[in-house]
């Protein structure tokens, strides 16, 4: 296919090709970082829990009066939850994975250090581990008696006697590399204030934190011993098989309410909801950058098709004495194809370089990462596809021009 | 003559229906997509107490003890009980409100409902007046309640309608936690956008700030009264010690009291900015404070700006709506000049009778605005799909969204001129076709 006589045709349409380019050039830059944004939104949705998440249901309940003796009371929903048929194991915890609410400590390698090395959440509560599915690598689960009332550790915090604060822990694997890259953490020391150190007696292969925001973070995890008591936002987690979920939901409650019916049920939901909810937001903008990405590329078509069109029937006469000279439908056809390919390609090598200044504007606004090249050929083939398959009406109406065209008129 | 032109560029429009519905669908798409983005931007920017918001202030002082050696540590978003109690008793400004929430566990005695978890201010008598809160029934309380920790409270309309049918219930009572509290004050529906009383921590929140966009509180009552009742349910912000359990929360090393103060004039604001640093400086000279030059008084919109209050996605989604508008505009300027320049012959016999260049100008021009205004039309259908959309959508602001008048005369203002812009190109591209040549070709 010649592709110089096309040149100097469209030099003659200067205005209406550069309207075009452009088009498609903005088109381009934005599918390209729509698409990447997607791509994080999805990345961030899946973002490993390291619990047995459709095994788990979340029940939170607030006393009408605080109980006596919050850990007895503790003892005995968890030992009414126990007898629920249906439920494999119950813990009670301060926090939950995604649940966003986090208690947050932060660690030094060195008690003399003044600034923090990093910071972590720190999940209290029995059975946390064994119930949540989070899978031990290696040193062993927390003991019972490694556990600690927590009043009598925020007690001993404040007055900094270090006896009544539990001396282990169990931490994620990334925290630990993180910490001590390349060594094994087992036995190692942690510091939470100048006087309190934990020792790593436990390594999990993974357990999110509350409120993961960005995945270098997300994993910075501590398991610490410390009893919880009622009345202090605590949750029951309970493991149950997937399909017995709705019925252990219903069963828990009433063993519940059961023990106190005047208390309330503040939070009742399975580890499903509690990732949709996490994710609402992304989800709902992935949606609706997917609806932009294709509203923007049917936009684009019809401009195309209109463009092409116009083109189309302002050059009839040219087609016909084209025809008459001996130029075949397909040449017709091919004529404008190529046509739509120059103007696409040089559309996409502007997007690209747009698409490029668009990321550096969101990377500055938004504290986005790069824009990685692998997304660029997306916009540029989505392009290529959308232009040919828009001019090929208004190239096959071309082609259907006949060759007397040629013969009146001129 | 522009009679004329409108019945011009309706049979021309009529002439080739394809395009015209080409452009009209760019242009409403366009529209109502920037203009739904633009209602949510609109609405959650916007000054949530417009008539007071000049002469409010957030003053803050730093209680953490933790040394700042390049003095990069910005105060605390709240202060401790200490600091705002200190600041709010010496009544220096014109009207001043302490403020903490919390939730706590609701039953109303004399009706049967379940119980339920409600969210509580504590706050102090000037909330009321200070933020023209809308009263429907009875009224706030006193500064003298707030001494003497009355047992009172003020409800939302939400909570008198869920459990009083919305009938007057002052006098009535309502059972939080296990004490008993008479009701002395019903609000009429009011919802700030944002919440601007409660906002707090923005920097802390990557963006996602939708949820200072919930409703206000169901329970407001005196500071001094509601911390008898819930002082374990009330929100921390943070705390530069762990705290022991058994300290009353007026003495945890804690930061969760937010102050409000209204300041009616610039002497007064810098008066007041004066004092906070006064006060700073003489708690430091007594050993309680760490940094005395750490204070600030933001005014309220100035607070609203530091938290970023609207929510990243918001913004994004509205770069993206104009960036789509801007597309659909280059559209219109393609198919414009495509249906103009086709009518080069028709164009030509009208200037060889006589009309002028700014005739056949204004012609075109007649004809895009009025694409616009049908592609207006379109997109003002469009953007109340938009918004229904969205309101769809569990965000706390859901409820706040709805097309003001302002919003719906920008809809078609903002089409037109739309339309207008990408039909100035081929107009003037129309006015200018070599006369002789088209006349040649007919």
């Amino acid at each position: 296919m010649d592709i110089l006589p096309i040149l100097s045709t469209l030099r003659r349409h200067k205005l209406t090709s550069w309207l075009l380019i452009l088009e498609i050039a903005l088109t381009c830059a934005i599918v390209c970082n729509a698409v990447f944004l997607i791509g994080q939104r999805l990345q961030r949705m899946d973002m490993p829990s390291g619990v047995a998440e459709h095994e788990l249901l979340q029940i939170q309940v607030a006393d009408a009066v605080v109980p006596p003796n919050p850990y007895a009371r503790i003892s005995e929903d968890v030992a009414a939850l126990r007898q629920v048929p249906g439920v494999i194991s119950v813990a009670s915890t301060n926090e939950v994975p995604f649940g966003n609410s986090s208690s947050n400590g932060n660690l030094r390698l060195d008690p003399n250090q003044p600034e923090r090395t990093l910071n972590a959440t720190t999940y209290f509560g029995e059975d946390i581990a064994k119930t949540m599915g989070a899978r031990l690598i290696s040193g062993r689960d927390l003991q019972p008696d490694d556990f600690m009332n927590v009043d009598v550790v925020l007690k001993a915090l404040g007055t900094g006697d270090s006896k009544n604060i539990p001396s282990v822990t169990l931490i994620t694997r990334t925290l630990g590399e993180r910490l001590w890259p390349g060594q094994n953490p087992l036995g190692r020391e942690v510091w939470l204030t100048p006087t309190v150190a934990l020792r790593v007696v436990g390594v999990l292969d993974s357990l999110v934190r509350p409120n993961a925001y960005d995945t270098s973070s997300a994993q910075y995890t501590m398991v610490v011993p410390i009893r919880m008591g009622a009345s202090k936002d605590e949750s029951y987690v309970i493991r149950t098989r997937a399909q017995d979920r709705d019925a252990v939901m219903t069963a828990a409650l009433a063993a519940l309410k059961k023990i106190d019916p005047l208390r309330v049920v503040t939070t009742q939901r399975s580890f499903d909801d509690i990732r949709n909810r996490y994710f609402q937001d992304d989800r709902a903008m992935a949606g609706m950058l997917a609806g932009v990405i294709i509203a923007l590329l049917i936009v684009t078509a019809l401009g195309i098709v209109g463009l092409a069109s116009f083109w189309v029937s302002q050059r009839r006469r040219t087609i016909g004495v084209r025809r008459a000279l001996g130029a075949t439908r397909a040449n017709i056809l091919h004529y404008f194809q190529t046509e739509n390919f120059l103007l696409a390609t040089i559309g996409i090598a502007l997007g690209m370089a747009l698409a490029y200044a668009i990321n550096l504007f969101l990377m500055t606004k938004y504290e986005l990462p790069r824009l990685p090249a692998e997304y660029f050929p997306i916009g540029a083939i989505a392009l290529w596809i959308i232009g040919q398959l828009a001019v090929l009406g208004p190239a096959l109406r071309a082609s259907a021009v006949p060759p007397v065209v040629a013969t009146r008129s001129v | 003559m522009f009679g004329y032109y409108l019945d011009l560029a309706l049979r021309s429009l009529k002439r080739n229906k394809v395009l015209t519905a080409l452009m009209v669908i760019a242009i409403a798409v366009g529209i109502g997509a920037s203009m739904t983005t633009l209602t949510v931007m609109h609405l959650l920017s916007g000054d949530p107490i417009p008539t007071r918001s000049a002469t409010l202030f957030y003053p803050q002082v730093d209680p953490s003890p933790d040394p700042d050696p390049g003095h990069t540590h910005e105060a605390w978003d709240m202060m401790d009980y200490r600091s705002a109690m200190d600041l709010w008793a010496a009544h220096r400004a014109d009207r001043q409100a302490m403020v903490a929430s919390g939730s706590l566990r609701l039953t109303a005695p004399e009706v049967n409902q379940p119980p339920l978890m409600a969210q509580m201010l504590s706050t102090t008598s000037d909330f009321f007046p200070m933020f023209d809160v809308p009263f429907q029934y009875g009224g706030g309380w006193q500064p003298q309640d707030d001494q003497s920790r009355s047992r009172v409270a003020v409800i939302s309309s939400d909570l008198n309608i869920k459990l009083f049918g919305g009938a007057n219930s002052v006098g009535r009572t309502l059972r939080l936690k296990d004490n008993d509290v008479r009701i002395i004050g019903v609000l009429a529906p009011w919802r700030p956008s944002p919440q601007f009383y409660d906002v707090a921590g923005g920097r802390f929140s990557n963006g996602k700030t939708a949820s200072f966009y919930n409703k206000p509180e169901d329970v407001f009552m005196p500071f001094s009264s509601s911390l008898d009742i819930n002082a374990s349910g009330t929100n921390i912000f943070t705390c530069w010690h762990v705290p022991d359990a058994d300290t009353k929360i007026e003495d945890k090393p804690c930061v969760w009291v937010a102050l409000w103060v209204q300041l009616d004039s610039a002497a007064k604001a810098s008066n007041y900015r004066r004092f906070i640093a006064d006060y700073a400086a003489q708690q430091k000279a007594l050993g309680r404070l760490t940094h005395a030059d750490n204070t600030t008084l933001r005014s309220l919109m100035q607070w609203l700006d530091f938290n970023q209050v609207v929510p990243s996605d918001v913004r994004l989604q509205t770069w993206l709506a104009f960036a789509f508008l801007l597309i659909c505009l280059f559209n219109t300027v393609g198919l414009l000049l495509a249906k103009f320049l086709r009518r080069s012959g028709e164009i030509g016999v009208r200037r060889a009778l006589g009309a002028t260049q700014g005739a056949v100008l204004a012609q075109c021009l007649v004809e895009a605005g009025l694409i616009g205004l049908i592609g207006g039309i379109g997109g003002w259908l469009l953007t109340l799909l938009g918004l229904a959309l969205i309101r769809q959508q569990p965000v706390e602001y859901a409820d706040l969204l709805h097309l003001d008048s302002m919003m719906f005369l920008t809809t078609f203002v903002m089409a037109i001129v739309a339309s207008l812009l990408a039909g100035a190109v081929p107009a003037w591209r129309a006015s200018r076709v070599a006369l002789g040549l088209q006349l040649k070709t007919l």
